[in-house]
């Protein structure tokens, strides 16, 4: 029995400009015990997904499943199952922080558990923090007590949506060894992230959304065998001729361009050497998960159903 | 412990975690009325045969305050939780519509009677309490509080900002318990204003209290339980049927 499964999922919200459409019969499914990322750029659909599986939302169409449970029509089973870490930093300000853990918990039905809410709050650097108020915490010390109230039910099943969102580095490294030590335990862990190098770290699986569709769906290293195969990057203060310009990713001096295979290397390099175009500190390496994303983001050939990789 | 009980307890600690404001506040603002009126009207206005004017306003008072302060618990920590968004906490939990209403609505009781029983305290200064009959009392204390718990979870959901609450408290609670004979008996309003008082279903709560206390009441204490009773269930219905829709709050 799959963790999660999405079941022709669509979702249209009536605007005052008409329907729009978030998510258009969105299928897959998260395998017990996997680390499956979910991507796509802002307005791709992750997080209204997110909150249909959480019941937050309602679907318009389809159906979806946590350990074979209806999100809908058998909710507190379903609901039980999944620890949900919410995109917003909130909180609750009449609280602290292990009052928070403790409520939090019985609303689960679960009591007395404070040998779990000690490791929790250990395993995130909070425990110096148990009986701080909520107000009196920074932004990063709240964002590690929304991981730990949605991990304190044990759930089998966790979901972070954007849980490293403006987050500094010392957190993201203690949130990710947690997380990835409760996956070795057998959680399955579905993450959304606008890092990709987290995910390219993290994930076995990644699907890819785009207007509310699936675009690609496959193991992470599939996805990043299965496109661009090398990157020339260098730095150049000149402008690159308008054929090379086309194919490139310009930020500030620094060049990205694709090549597949090491001829087309050569021809790139030839193009520079003719158009006169100096170049420093040139290195040629692997494609990574955020070539991979913008190749499928800015491939506009994607129909419905038509999907890049080979699927699970 | 179940997960409603978790959320009952959750709704009395934040109410008493800020208790000047949902307890004394209200206490002080109930003696005050006590004192301004009590002082004005006392030697002029004579309701019930044997009861002063003082011993009169004081349950009205109490069970005012019982009233509002039930309907501002859920109300306003509802609000609070959507505006400020952590009610995803609970939105995200196994607890059903029944739980979500048993734990706002009971914990809109015990703030009422809570509040109630703090002017109680106090007004036994002013004159002394009278029970002739306090099964009475309690059955509308609990029932009326209960039925504006239910009233605040309603305001609550359908609000999204402070100032929505703010309108339904002011223009609709305040009035409508002001107007239900509080501070006079209804029975010396002109015959069209005691027909306008009987459509209040604030009238019955405040009389039916008040019966409790001196044995004598405008209408029957029946006729009234049964008025306040079927709009505890009338409302109680529409809020229940509101939280299991997820109206406004699952999109």
């Amino acid at each position: 029995m799959p963790a999660v499964r999405f079941e022709s999922v669509s979702k249209t919200y009536r605007t005052p400009r008409g329907d729009f459409q978030a998510l258009q019969d969105v299928s897959f499914d998260i395998e017990a015990g996997e680390f499956f990322g979910l991507l796509g750029p802002n307005g791709a659909g992750k997080t209204t997904l997110i909150s249909i599986l959480a019941g937050l939302g309602r679907a318009s169409g389809g159906r979806v499943t946590v350990l074979g449970h209806d999100v809908v029509t058998d909710y507190a089973a379903a609901r039980k199952s999944l620890g949900i870490v919410p995109q917003e930093l909130v909180f609750d300000p009449f609280f602290s922080v292990r009052e928070t853990l403790r409520i939090q918990s019985g609303y689960f039905g679960v009591r007395g558990d404070d040998a779990w809410i000690d490791e929790l709050l250990a395993n995130l650097g909070l425990a110096d923090k148990a009986d701080v108020n909520m107000r009196q915490l920074s932004g990063g010390m709240k964002r590690r007590v929304l991981v730990a109230q949605a991990l304190v039910h044990r759930p089998p099943v966790i979901v972070l949506d954007e849980p490293t969102a403006g987050v500094d580095v010392e957190l993201r490294q203690t949130l990710w060894a947690f997380i990835a030590r409760l996956n070795r335990e057998g959680h399955t862990v579905l993450l959304t992230t606008h890092y990709l190098e987290e995910a390219e770290a993290l994930c076995g699986r990644i699907a890819m959304l785009k207007q509310g569709r699936v675009v690609a769906l496959d193991r992470t290293a599939n996805l990043l065998a299965g496109t661009a195969h090398q990157m020339l990057r260098f730095k150049t203060d000149q402008t690159l001729p308008a054929a090379l310009a086309a194919l490139a990713r310009v930020t500030g001096r620094s060049v990205q361009l694709t090549a597949h295979d090491a001829a087309e290397v050569e021809a790139l390099l030839a193009a520079l050497r003719s158009a006169g175009v100096r170049v420093e500190e040139l290195e040629i390496g692997r494609a990574d998960l955020e070539d991979v994303f913008i190749e499928i983001m800015q491939s506009s050939s994607t129909r419905p159903g038509e999907l890049v990789g080979a699927g699970a | 412990m179940n997960g409603w009980q978790t959320l009952f307890y959750k709704e009395m600690l934040r109410f008493w975690k800020v208790s000047f404001q949902t307890i004394a506040a209200p206490v002080l603002t109930a003696v005050l009325y006590l004192l301004i009126f009590g002082h004005v009207l006392e030697d002029h206005v004579k309701v019930f045969d044997q009861v002063g004017y003082t011993s009169f306003l004081i349950p009205g008072l109490v069970m005012m305050s019982v009233l509002q302060n039930a309907f501002a618990n859920s109300s306003s920590s509802l609000i609070q939780s959507k505006i400020t968004g952590n009610l995803v906490f609970l939105l995200v939990t196994p607890l059903s519509h029944w739980a979500w209403f048993t734990a706002y609505v009971g914990a809109s009781v015990v703030r009422g009677l809570v509040v109630g029983l703090g002017v109680l305290a106090v007004t036994v200064w002013f004159a002394p309490p009278a029970f002739v009959a306090p099964w009475w009392t309690l059955a509308f204390a609990v029932l009326g509080a209960a039925m504006m718990g239910a009233l605040g979870l309603l305001a609550g959901l359908w609000a999204e900002k402070f100032d929505q609450i703010a309108a339904f408290q002011n223009f609709i609670v305040m009035p409508m318990t002001f107007l239900s004979g509080v501070f006079y008996s209804v029975g010396s309003l002109p015959p069209f204003w005691q027909a306008v008082s009987h459509l209040n279903p604030f009238f019955y709560m405040i009389d039916g209290f008040r019966r409790g206390f001196f044995g004598v009441s405008d209408t029957s204490p029946w006729i009234s339980l049964a008025i306040v009773a079927a709009s505890l269930v009338a409302v109680s219905a529409l809020a229940l049927q509101l939280l299991k829709s997820g109206y406004k709050l699952r999109s």
